[in-house]
């Protein structure tokens, strides 16, 4: 059991909550995530860890309310009780010294990117940040990213905040005034696809955070298999981040659309 | 010792078109008058041959005549001599090539029901509980041991360990015990609640069990050495799916026999809504392959409402590794057999769900390295067959986390196992293996035997040092 140590509200349907769980804290790195259980009749999903208090033994979970399991996570109070927290899962983002590395965060992806973007800055990497969100109601984490980002810039669809346009419109304004080293990416699919897109031109790596729908996380199942370069991976054991350019994100597109029936019916419930 | 006349008993079983729809248990087991009939057909032969086909050595003939002897509460004393998952084993064990393959009464006719026996004496004891003797533990000693994996291997090393008096914790990364025997094997073959029995048992030997850890993510090996545990046995079973490589594996529809399994039996995908995690089935379901898994998978699909649940398998009836009586009861269910049938890709529609499978018909030929014969293709015999859901059970390999986050761990680099000496151990100094992992995909006993092994050989490594 994991009780819920802190809970506070982001967004309209945007929630962070400090969850102990000592032994996930112990070696967790960037890029890492979580599978929780809430319950006995719970399924099990896949959260990244935004941030590890080793002192306290907590993990930082946002997260954004979208079908029955989120919403059941989002309406636990602080004080509450989750029965399974299985973790770190994933392989760590890459840490290294490369120059200027711009992190693109769509919706709750930015809050996914939190840790990565503070050790590439503690590596002596510039950093910028695009936050990128339908309105500005949905925009976090934008006071938190200021401290350790060189820059950020925040995108709205429907120009309420920020620059009006897509993250693809701000990482095009930043690659044309200087030398961008390496992208990473996390948010909706098509918004890695686009993004993938945008940096390939000018020969950019660009890095992808695939949320394919996982079930064991342990590389056991292969619910969450992901066509990279023509081979079949694993992003729970060989991800969740991979080469943008290798990955077949039309693919990812429609599985991730394979229970859609059942998710709408166990919101019913 | 003249030989009994009567003929070996039937396992009842229930009625096929009632049990297809359900996940209750398929076969019901002898009734008492039935475990003594058949315990009275053991000739109790001197050489015992049947103990060489089981893995944990069980005095079988003993155990037998205790039965015949009505004393029941000394033949669960003496299976559990050797093992400790007599419930289990009497359910799932492929008898008929183990124990019951060397039964002397076979050259008469039919061997004794071994199995069904042994299954007997285990739901026996749990009906009446008060028969039940509390375990022998040596010596407490003040030494931790690590058991990774919850699976036969890994509960069999724990249970053994623990009573040799060391200071056992087990890691599973699930949430629950048994690895495959819960997350594989559905409710019809083996309850759960047998399963949720066994584990306790082997809690009460002392074993602490931690769910949701995962070794090699959650702790390193170096961290549980770190931890001051001074050796550590590692059960962590064959969990990684095979697929065809086949055109159109990843179309929505497409599932592998692990994806499958678990979502249903672990998550209680067939009680969804009630339970959350949803498992989508067609009405035409073709698995391909014919082992265990196989069955399981196609058995599992006729029960969640498939109109037609196909096997689909390249070699013929008789090469097919599930167990007999297995293979019986899916063709009592109505399961469709395709045999010296191969799929050779999957076309799916525009919104890329499987809509057919392509596949070539076989014929066989010379046998191959296994020494079963060579599935060869017929020309032009290709033919498409309308499904909606496919679920691939051509078997799986060591789950290769361990090795990956472990550099000095030798692995073969054909097979992905671990590799292990004749003491179990791996190329680490207290690190033992046994079951899958260094197997490949294997059985239930044979993983407990592996485990008793790894424990045996822990226990002397530990004296030693
Ligand atoms: C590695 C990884 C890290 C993630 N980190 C976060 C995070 O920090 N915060 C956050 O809010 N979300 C995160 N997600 C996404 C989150 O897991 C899903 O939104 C959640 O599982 C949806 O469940 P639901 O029942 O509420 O919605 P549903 O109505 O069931 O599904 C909505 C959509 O979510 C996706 N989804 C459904 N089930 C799963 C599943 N088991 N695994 C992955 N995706 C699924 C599907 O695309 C689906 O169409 C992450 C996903 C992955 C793979
Ligand atoms: C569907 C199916 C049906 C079968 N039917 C039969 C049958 O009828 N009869 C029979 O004899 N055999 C059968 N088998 C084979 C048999 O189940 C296996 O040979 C046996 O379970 C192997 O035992 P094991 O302990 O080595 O591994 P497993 O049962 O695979 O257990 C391994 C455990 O380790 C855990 N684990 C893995 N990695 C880690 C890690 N890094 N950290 C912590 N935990 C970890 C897993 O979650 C799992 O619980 C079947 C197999 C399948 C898949
Ligand atoms: S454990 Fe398996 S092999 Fe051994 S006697 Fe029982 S059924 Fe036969």
């Amino acid at each position: 059991m994991h009780k819920i140590a802190e809970k506070k509200q982001l967004a309209d349907t945007i929630t962070l909550m400090k969850v102990e769980a000592p032994m996930v804290v112990r070696e967790a790195k960037p890029g890492q995530f979580v599978v929780v259980r809430l319950d006995e009749f719970a399924e099990r999903i896949p959260l990244t860890i935004c941030d590890a208090d080793k002192a306290r033994g907590t993990v930082t979970l946002i997260i954004q309310q979208l079908g029955r399991s989120t919403k059941d996570l989002c309406a636990l109070k602080a004080g509450d009780q989750i029965r399974d927290i299985l973790g770190p899962l994933g392989n760590p983002t890459e840490i290294e010294k490369f120059g200027t590395v711009v992190i693109i965060g769509g919706g709750v992806g930015a809050a996914e990117l939190y840790t990565a973007a503070k050790a590439l800055k503690e590596k002596g990497n510039k950093v910028i940040t695009i936050i990128g969100a339908r309105n500005k109601s949905l925009i976090i984490l934008e006071d938190e990213f200021k401290p350790i980002a060189d820059e950020v810039l925040i995108t709205t669809d429907d120009g309420s905040y920020g620059i009006k346009g897509f993250v693809t419109d701000a990482l095009k304004k930043v690659i044309s005034e200087q030398k961008v080293d390496r992208v990473i990416c996390c948010g909706p699919i098509p918004m890695m696809k686009a993004v993938t897109m945008t940096a390939k031109p000018h020969n950019i790596p660009a890095i992808v955070s695939l949320n394919a729908i996982l079930l064991d996380a342990t590389g056991m199942c292969g619910s969450c298999r992901c066509t990279i370069e023509g081979k079949t991976k694993f992003s729970c054991v060989d991800g969740p981040e991979f080469d943008g350019y290798k990955v077949d994100f039309d693919e990812l597109m429609a599985r991730n659309k394979r229970f859609l029936d059942e998710e709408r019916r166990a919101l019913e419930v | 010792m003249a030989i009994n006349k009567t003929p070996r008993q039937e396992i009842p079983a229930r009625n096929p078109e009632e049990r297809n729809k359900d996940f209750k248990e398929v076969s019901l087991g002898f009734t008492e008058e039935q475990a003594v009939l058949e315990a009275q057909r053991c000739i109790a032969c001197k050489k015992k041959p049947c103990c060489n086909g089981c893995p944990v050595e069980i005095d079988i003939p003993e155990f037998i005549k205790l039965v015949a002897k009505k004393d029941y509460k000394g033949a669960i004393q003496k299976i559990k001599e050797k093992n400790n998952l007599p419930a289990i084993c009497g359910r799932v064990c492929p008898q008929e090539t183990q124990c019951e393959a060397l039964c002397t009464l076979i050259a008469k006719g039919q061997p004794v029901a071994i199995g069904a026996l042994e299954r007997f004496v285990a739901d026996r004891e749990a009906e009446h509980p008060g028969s039940k003797e509390p375990p022998v533990i040596k010596e407490k000693k003040d030494i931790k041991v690590a058991v990774v994996g919850a699976g036969p291997a890994g509960l069999t090393a724990a249970a053994d360990l623990a009573r040799y008096g060391y200071k056992v914790t087990l890691f599973e990364s699930l949430s629950a015990s048994g690895g495959v025997l819960r997350y594989g094997i559905p409710e019809f073959r083996l309850p759960k609640a047998i399963l949720d029995r066994e584990t306790e048992y082997i809690k009460s030997l002392g074993v602490e069990i931690k769910y949701n850890i995962l070794i090699g993510r959650t702790f390193s090996i170096a961290d549980l050495f770190k931890d001051g545990y001074k050796a550590i046995f590692l059960g962590t079973g064959a969990g990684l799916p095979y697929f065809l490589g086949i055109p159109g594996e990843n179309l929505n529809g497409v599932y592998s026999a692990n994806e499958f399994l678990t979502r249903v039996n672990l998550m209680h995908a067939y009680e969804f809504p009630k339970y959350k995690t949803p498992v989508k089935i067609g009405e035409r379901v073709a698995v391909v392959g014919a082992g265990n898994t196989a069955m399981d998978c196609v058995r599992v699909a006729k029960r969640l409402g498939a109109k037609d649940a196909i096997i689909v398998y390249r070699r013929s009836e008789a090469e097919a590794p599930a167990r007999r009586a297995e293979l019986e009861h899916a063709k009592e269910e109505r399961i469709e057999f395709r045999f010296l049938t191969a799929p050779i890709k999957i076309e799916g529609n525009e919104k890329g769900e499987v809509k057919s499978m392509t596949c070539l018909k076989m014929e066989l030929g010379e046998p191959d390295a296994s020494g079963r014969r060579r599935p060869v293709p017929i020309k032009g015999s290709e033919y498409e067959m309308p499904v909606d859901t496919v679920i691939i059970a051509v078997g799986q390999g060591p789950n290769p986390l361990i090795a990956h986050t472990t550099k000095e761990l030798a692995v073969d680099e054909k097979s992905g196992e671990l590799k292990i000496d004749e003491n179990c151990m791996t190329s680490i100094k207290g690190i033992f293996a046994g079951g899958d992992i260094t197997t490949g995909e294997g059985t239930v006993i044979a993983a407990m035997g592996a485990g008793k092994k790894a424990a045996a050989a822990i226990d002397k490594f530990l004296k030693k040092k």
